[in-house]
């Protein structure tokens, strides 16, 4: 790679040494046209990023459009999923992924929300904060396939002996009219509680971080107790992100698949008590793809679609949501 | 002691002194109880789940397990082996096909796009995958690959694989390169090197453990995925023998089928596997934390 020898004028010093070390050189033809190459190679695989979006949305569409047209909305209203008959509805899967996300929400949001306290409002040890943080991430580190596993062999064996009497006692709630006999919507939404914890609990936890010290100092200064401080003044300020927290949680457990199907009993119909068994869309998709005939793959298709809407819209909404609550606190610091 | 009825008082003024009977202070004790039991409460589960791997799993630990093939059902003896070496294909897959498009538009956002348009475009695909059901990429990959070839592959599960990890390595390759001081950027220009210079030789060395930091996270979650695998590589009870187009085994799937199966040897075999599983995920883990501490620590 041969550098031109600059030629100047008398005044300016020399600098043709500087140019001749390796450090210090205009760049050569290759090395710019290399420069150009890999710029188009980095946009090009930036835009490679969004294609792939579009083209998982459009795959999904594609194969799901002959279920679409076949079906239309009644496939958003019926209650039947029999392959036999090619009869498709997936009213009872909708209600089954919002009843088990619903329970996961308010178990797992209380939860996190209260350990996001404990670990941002200064009750523990800095250094305790930081383990138990990374304890709580374990929990999301774990597969779900084996969140499935434990909750077959250790959630529904203990949730049976506790909920035996609740059952006999109020059967007559619609809550309880039925008895646990194995997997069902209560055994899945618990243990979707615990996968949607440290989601929960580190988006909150950094909602309540970003609150400024000032106001709980001016609270403190008032008089206040920690609690009166928590509730009246942290709360109510980070409260945007904490709703934001819940909504990405919410996301999570609508799309969440091994753990429910494992755990909620696939059963094509759907029974308001919590000890009946269920199913999501997402366990649907997950027990009838690897067996599905041409008709059923395309209505599975279709089932798909309904849940990439869904889960799309919430985060969307979860995002927006973070966005706003972290930027209109950005005035108070 | 002051509380806060003192009869000088003509209406009730707080208390500046502390008092353990005092109302306020007890509901506030009573509140930080609460608070810190429920939390040990919300610990439990995850040492439950440790419990069960390491007594049930860890059983049946012994050379066999990593070196035998699955069991038919009934039969007793075997292991996990072709499981173990085919969710390292499937993944070895996804990698190849995931880290190039990861880490390039990493580079693109954090030193071409950064804020115009296209880029926020290129960031909001990112987050909306990231939230995407995984699934979803097994929907896309039985859609794009196992119709188009017409039978169930190792190729079809590392597709799967690789639209989940994209987004993982992309947004915090991101953060590790935007995090890289613009001096060291600027000195490499004055020097007069080219920009791709400056990304290939400063930039990128510098961003290294965070960028291996996302590559550790998106491995570890991308192993412990069961979902995209189930009808795309689906299972096989033999080793993979260097055919992506055929079916592959792997811990996760192993894990679903056994969990179901009304032999307890199976389901004896399924809580070893999540051992195996959950100890690769949690290494990788390790592995990512301890990387990240550099950068710090200089």
């Amino acid at each position: 790679m041969a550098n031109p020898a600059p030629s100047r004028s008398g005044n300016t010093p020399d600098l043709s040494g500087a140019f001749r070390s390796r450090i210090a050189r205009p760049p050569s033809k290759w090395q710019r046209g290399s420069d150009i190459a890999f710029r188009w190679v980095a946009h090009a695989f930036g835009a490679g990023v969004v294609l792939l979006l579009l083209a998982v949305v459009i795959e999904v569409m594609r194969h799901a459009s002959s279920a679409i047209g076949a079906y239309g909305l009644s496939f958003l209203t019926g209650s039947v999923w029999d392959a036999n008959r090619s009869t498709f509805g997936v009213l009872p899967h909708i209600v089954g992924t919002l009843y088990t996300s619903l329970i996961a929400l308010v178990i797992g949001g209380f939860l996190g929300i209260t350990v996001a306290l404990v670990l941002s409002q200064g009750f523990l040890h800095r250094r305790w904060e930081l383990v138990m943080k990374n304890v709580i991430e374990l929990l999301a580190a774990i597969p779900s396939v084996v969140y499935g596993l434990w909750g077959i062999f250790v959630m529904i064996p203990v949730l049976r002996a506790q909920v035996a009497s609740l059952s006999k006692q109020f059967g007559n709630f619609p809550l309880f009219s039925t008895s646990l006999n194995g997997p069902g919507i209560l055994p899945a939404g618990a243990v979707l509680a615990i996968m949607i914890l440290p989601t929960v609990t580190a988006i909150s936890r950094e909602a309540m971080a970003a609150v400024p010290p000032r106001l709980a100092a001016a609270a403190y200064g008032l008089g206040a107790t920690r609690w009166e401080v928590i509730f009246k003044v942290t709360l109510p300020t980070a409260a945007g992100g904490i709703f934001g927290a819940l909504v990405l949680g919410l996301g999570r457990a609508f799309g969440e698949t091994m753990a429910l199907a494992m755990l909620v009993g696939n059963s094509n119909s759907f029974g308001w008590s919590l000890f009946s068994p269920g199913n999501t869309l997402a366990a649907l998709l997950a027990n009838h793809f690897p067996e599905a005939g041409a008709i059923e793959v395309s209505a599975l298709m279709y089932a798909a679609a309904v849940l990439l809407s869904i889960t799309l819209v919430l985060n969307v909404i979860g995002s927006l949501i973070m966005q706003r609550a972290t930027s209109g606190l950005r005035g108070l610091k | 002691m002051i509380t806060d009825s003192e009869p000088h008082a003509s209406k009730p003024v707080l208390s500046l002194s502390y008092s353990v009977t005092n109302f306020r202070t007890l509901m506030d004790r009573a509140l930080t109880m609460f608070a810190i039991l429920l939390s040990l409460a919300a610990l439990f589960p995850l040492f439950s789940v440790l419990y069960m791997l390491i007594v049930r799993g860890g059983a049946l630990i012994s050379p066999s397990l990593f070196s035998e093939l699955t069991p038919g059902a009934g039969m007793e003896g075997g292991g996990i082996g072709n499981a173990l070496l085919g969710t390292l294909v499937v993944v070895a897959i996804a990698s190849l096909l995931s880290l190039p498009l990861g880490l390039l538009s990493a580079i693109y956002l954090a030193e071409y796009g950064t804020e115009s348009k296209a880029a926020v475009v290129v960031r909001f695909a990112g987050k909306v995958l990231t939230g995407m059901p995984s699934i979803l990429a097994g929907v896309f990959a039985y859609a794009a690959v196992v119709v188009t070839l017409g039978s169930f592959s190792a190729l079809a599960g590392g597709v799967a694989m690789a639209v989940l990890m994209v987004p993982t390595v992309m947004l915090t390759a991101e953060q590790a390169l935007l995090a890289v001081p613009s001096k060291m950027k600027m000195a490499a220009l004055g020097m007069g090197a080219t920009r791709t210079q400056m990304v290939l030789r400063v930039v990128v060395p510098t961003a290294l453990p965070g960028i291996l930091t996302g590559v550790m996270l998106a491995l570890a979650r991308a192993m412990g995925e069961t979902a995209p695998l189930l009808f795309t590589a689906l299972f096989s009870d033999y080793w993979f023998e260097g055919n992506v187009r055929a079916p592959v085994a792997s811990l996760a799937v192993l894990i679903y089928n056994f969990s179901g199966s009304p032999f307890p040897h199976l389901v004896k075999l399924a809580w070893a596997a999540s051992l195996v599983l959950v100890s690769l995920v949690l290494v990788l883990n390790v592995i990512a934390q301890v990387v990240i501490k550099r950068p710090t620590e200089q």
